[in-house]
């Protein structure tokens, strides 16, 4: 049977069934983040002192990542946008180059939690790395999640575009909305954790 | 921007002449990209300064919520969506908000029973 919706606008919502759904997901996302934003400041109001991000977490390392994530949700839109044009090749490099930069992102995080480890900073230490880790595992996991999604329409999800290009741009379109929204959550991340 | 790219395709969308609306969301995206670098480098400096923690928070949030607006207008196309959309955010704006100042209230220690 075939999923309805996928290429065609319904005419009650005005969007394809995967559009409205994978919003319904990142809204879920938000309370998700949400609930872990709230924790944090309801533990750093209610400790008596509060460490600076700075002086205990490596910024230039957490400023590489942002930019390297921003780069990601660039060459994500533009596989996107490589598709709409009909360049194929073009959109598999873009599409590549994201799941690279998401890789790096997570290469740079692995050299990040080495050095804690080895300092004896671990997440039972002290309330502050405790809501670090949980904040920055959650995001890593996120970010590992959407480069499997992203291999999966780099590599065996893409011969769909053979079949029915309309519905292959439209999931990577929601692929991207997703990636896109991982790049939102560390924006608010890493002056939360590493400069305040 | 046009709503055309920003819904989801359909196969007229794909067709010669949308490309070069396409074209024209290139531009806005290196734009938008550009524009993410530099407030990061704000955001970064900003806090080199060692800010009282008030202002500090304000500065790096006003930074912060610049950036993820750029995000999710452009890069998610949230300037031109169907209203649906718009719904299903602001619903998700309120539980947040809601989600945000319930620790608030906590830390006066209930002050609406005094």
């Amino acid at each position: 049977m075939d999923i309805p919706y996928t290429v065609e606008i319904r005419r009650d919502t005005g969007l394809t069934n995967g559009k409205i759904g994978i919003w319904l997901f990142l809204a879920s996302e938000v309370m998700l983040f949400g609930a872990l934003f709230a924790s944090y400041i309801l533990i750093r109001t209610g400790a008596p002192t509060w460490p600076r991000g700075d002086t205990m977490l490596d910024v230039p390392l957490a400023t590489l990542n942002t930019i390297i994530l921003i780069s990601s949700s660039v060459t994500m839109v533009m596989a996107w946008a490589s598709l709409m044009r009909r360049r194929f090749e073009t959109f598999r490099i873009y599409m590549g180059g994201t799941i690279l930069l998401g890789f790096g992102f997570l290469i740079v995080k692995y050299f990040e939690y080495s050095a804690h480890f080895h300092e004896g900073a671990l997440p039972g230490t002290n309330n502050f790395l405790a809501i670090y880790y949980t904040l920055t595992g959650l995001h890593g996991l996120h970010v590992a999640g959407g480069m499997a999604v992203n291999a999966y329409f780099w590599g065996p999800g893409a011969k769909l575009w053979k079949t029915n290009p309309v519905w292959f741009t439209n999931r990577v379109e929601h692929a991207g909305l997703f990636w896109h929204f991982v790049d939102l959550v560390w924006i608010f991340l890493f002056p939360t954790l590493y400069l305040l | 921007m046009s709503d055309h790219a920003t819904a989801s395709v359909t196969s007229d969308h794909m067709a010669g002449d949308h490309a070069v609306d396409i074209d024209k969301h290139v531009r806005i995206y290196i734009t938008v990209f550009v524009a993410l670098m530099v407030l990061t480098i704000v955001t970064v400096t900003v806090s080199r300064f060692h800010l009282p923690v008030p202002i500090a928070v304000t500065v790096a949030l006003i930074v912060a919520i610049i950036k993820g607006s750029l995000v999710a207008c452009y890069f998610m196309h949230l300037i031109s969506e169907k209203k649906l959309i718009y719904a299903v955010l602001a619903l998700t704006a309120a539980f947040f908000v809601v989600l945000l100042v319930v620790p608030v209230i906590t830390v006066h220690d209930g002050f609406w029973v005094h």
